[in-house]
């Protein structure tokens, strides 16, 4: 072999960065309805190409083709476009509020929207989530009440947690989202664990893991695939790829090997990749995951083709590392917008019902808002008690923190 | 009453709160089919099944984050790190995630787990078969930290952690598994079987967490003590000569600060002691404890005997190790202060 001289070091990089233009054409798109739809009870062998292909329903002319169509009723769809655009009217008006200072902090999922809202529609009743800071969507597409999100958000009086966590780190036992944490990645292993006790217990419910595509890099996710492939635990492995991980593109966390999807087939794990931004794509491959849980037939991969057109955070300027226009140029559109095109090809839902719909969600909103706010918000009104902050820290407050508490005055 | 080792006490702890309660789940690195490096889960998979104690991967994260998950579903999963000194990649799980999740949820999910791990040294364990990282974790507000010093207490103390509703680091000396020591490394151990404390009731007893023991009753000055330092302590105080009041403290976090705060205003001094290293020690804060509640009766400087700053050694293993001669000279020097 001929001698290769020095070595070198390789950093990846995106394709563009701000000032160029967007460039999309490295993304292969399969056709919609291409990717043929197996048995649950599949042998993992011998699908590992979905692991390298895009499972969409949607076409350009808003047509629901192939395998994975028609698994929702026109109603059912209806639900699902309300439940997108209800969570990106909250997203808006929340965004907002931080500005104003009614609260520190916020995170919007502008673009990803589908992902959350069309799988809690594929899961039943005492299922478990174990989500990251953008799946909103499973609490607003299971009916949580938005005015509850809001007094989280704005740490006021009427906050569930009592103050103690930053903006949007929500928790709902009853509708099936376990505790946010800041801490990345350790959901995952989390969610592995909870599906190993419905198993242990003879249960029937599952539970699904979340991650984002740069978390997956962490240690947890590798050791949450390990467990679950070697149980066989009822969990669904959400990987959301939303190409980026606050500033740093998603080969930053990839690396080589093609997609985040084929990190499942070297644990033996049946691997899926869905059109993030195909509401009817996402519920159907979410189903079929749930289901093979269900069965006892062990966990699956999802990965979720998506892109984050919003910033990272409110505390994030995406156009210093990105180009602006870099969202339009996305290949799979807007997850709210293709859904619509679809509902007024099949003529149940037309512009003006749109229109007229998004006035309403605005409406209901705003007064969700409003009777928040009445509440208080970070700096104004009502807020949790200085007791609170020394409750619950274990089940009963050890002497040391009763010290404590009489020290602080309270 | 039936004498046993700690290793039987513990087992025989796990046996009793699984066979009570379906929900106690034991697992770890080859705790299944094997029984644990130590003999600590010796049976139990034979006896309860494969879905109640099993083997995990090597993966301390995995098994501690599964663990949390198990809790939050409503099982009480026990479960063990082979060694304290590869609990680090479980690190992250134990502090962001168990110690917390009650308060940041408000309550909505809990984290009954208790994390079992062979600690402290005296065996030539060298670097990572010898640690003691208890501070790690008493500087974790909503974690429970337990160190025991005899079979009975092992027993009491295990059955009470599983049975607690927050999360529980059990540390246990494994230099204590099979006999007391009180670091007299040149003489032969002495049994389980030949110790008062090696008696271990039959069936359920708990003791409660946050109750320290006094060992040694005196009135010269107070030891503060855990683990293996207990019989070290008691041995330097027999040595020396000196009326001293050992206490087994136990519990560290939270921490009986009544019985010690009685000991030192009746002795006027105090000699914290512990393997672990010294600076920023769990050592420091009893220190600092005993200062800010005893001041006024305070004959004598608070002396500390510690592990050395650095890493645990192989061959200096006793020049490393506080043994009973350093323990003792801290006595004396406490004593003419």
């Amino acid at each position: 072999m001929a001698d290769a001289g020095l070595l070198r070091f390789h950093v990846p990089e995106p394709e563009v960065r701000p000032g160029g233009t967007p460039d999309f054409s490295n993304v292969t798109i399969p056709k919609a309805g291409s990717v043929p739809r197996p048995e649950i009870d599949v042998d993992p062998r011998t699908i590992r190409d979905m692991a390298f292909s895009i499972i969409r329903v949607l076409n350009r002319a808003g047509e629901a083709v192939g395998p994975w169509a028609g698994l929702l009723s026109d109603e059912e769809l209806l639900e699902g476009l309300r439940h997108m655009m209800t969570l990106r009217t909250f997203d808006a008006r929340m965004q907002m509020a931080q500005r104003q200072g009614k609260t520190s902090f916020y995170m919007q999922h502008l673009g990803e929207e589908a992902v959350s809202c069309a799988f809690r529609k594929a899961l039943q009743p005492g299922d478990m989530n174990f989500p990251t800071y953008r799946q909103a969507g499973l609490l607003i597409a299971d009916g949580y009440p938005m005015v509850s999100m809001m007094n989280q958000i704005y740490s006021n009086e009427a906050d569930p947690l009592k103050g103690r966590q930053l903006p949007i780190m929500y928790s709902s036992k009853e509708h099936g989202f376990f505790s946010i944490s800041g801490n990345l990645a350790t959901q995952y292993i989390q969610a592995v664990g909870w599906a190993m006790a419905s198993a242990i217990s003879n249960d029937s419910r599952i539970a699904a893991a979340w991650i984002g595509d740069g978390s997956t890099a962490e240690s947890d996710f590798h050791s949450a695939l390990v467990f679950a492939s070697t149980y066989k635990a009822p969990v669904v492995l959400n990987v959301v790829n939303n190409q980026w991980a606050i500033s740093t593109f998603q080969g930053i966390a990839r690396g080589g090997s093609g997609t985040f999807a084929a990190r499942g087939l070297g644990f033996g794990i049946p691997s899926l990749r869905v059109d993030g931004n195909d509401y009817l794509a996402v519920h159907a491959v979410a189903k079929w995951a749930v289901e093979r849980a269900r069965a006892n037939l062990g966990p699956t991969l999802v990965e979720y083709v998506t892109y984050r057109v919003g910033a990272h955070s409110t505390s994030d300027d995406p156009s210093a590392y990105r180009p602006k226009a870099e969202s339009d140029a996305w290949p799979l559109g807007d997850p709210v917008i293709r859904l619509k095109n679809h509902l007024i090809h099949k003529k149940v839902w037309s512009e003006d019902r749109h229109t007229q719909v998004e006035a309403e969600i605005l409406e209901t909103v705003i007064a969700a808002q409003k009777e928040a706010e009445s509440h208080g918000t970070l700096h104004a009104g009502g807020k949790p008690s200085t007791r609170d902050m020394f409750e619950g820290v274990y089940a009963e407050m050890p002497p040391h923190l009763r010290r404590q508490r009489q020290q602080a005055g309270v | 009453m039936p004498r046993k080792t700690m290793i039987e006490a513990i087992r025989d702890a796990l046996d009793v709160s699984m066979g009570r309660d379906s929900q106690v789940i034991v697992y770890g690195e080859d705790v299944g089919f094997f029984g644990g490096v130590f003999r600590a889960t010796q049976g139990l998979q034979a006896k309860y099944g494969k879905s109640r104690c099993f083997d995990a991967p090597i993966s301390e994260s995995g098994i501690v984050g599964s663990a949390i998950g198990m809790a939050a579903y409503g099982l009480r999963p026990c479960v063990e790190v082979q060694f304290a000194d590869y609990v680090y990649p479980a690190y992250d799980q134990i502090v962001s995630e168990a110690a917390r999740l009650r308060y940041r949820s408000n309550g909505d999910f809990t984290c009954p787990i208790v994390v079992r791990m062979p600690t402290g040294g005296g065996i030539f364990g060298g670097q990572t078969h010898s640690q003691s990282p208890e501070a790690l974790f008493t500087h974790v507000s909503g974690l429970k930290v337990i160190v025991p010093s005899n079979p009975h207490d092992a027993k009491g103390l295990l059955i009470a952690a599983i049975e607690d509703p927050d999360p529980v680091i059990f540390l246990e000396p494994k230099r204590l598994y099979n006999g007391p020591f009180d670091g007299h490394h040149d003489k032969p151990v002495t049994p389980w079987s030949k110790h008062e404390l090696g008696e271990v009731a039959d069936g359920h007893y708990t003791i409660p967490l946050g109750k320290a023991a006094i060992r040694r009753p005196g009135s010269a000055v107070t030891v503060l003590a855990y683990g293996t330092m207990v019989y070290v302590a008691q041995a330097a105080a027999e040595e020396t000569g000196i009326d001293a009041e050992v206490i087994d403290l136990r519990t560290l976090l939270p921490l009986d600060l009544d019985t010690i705060v009685a000991s030192v205003k009746k002795t006027g001094r105090c000699v914290v002691v512990h393997e672990a290293t010294l600076t920023s020690g769990f050592g420091a804060e009893l220190v600092s404890l005993v200062q800010e509640n005893c001041f006024y009766q305070l004959e004598a400087p608070v002396a500390r005997v510690a592990g050395w700053d650095t890493p645990y050694p192989h061959a200096q293993e006793w020049d490393y190790f506080p043994g009973p001669s350093r323990v003792g000279r801290a006595l004396l020097e406490t004593l003419e202060a």
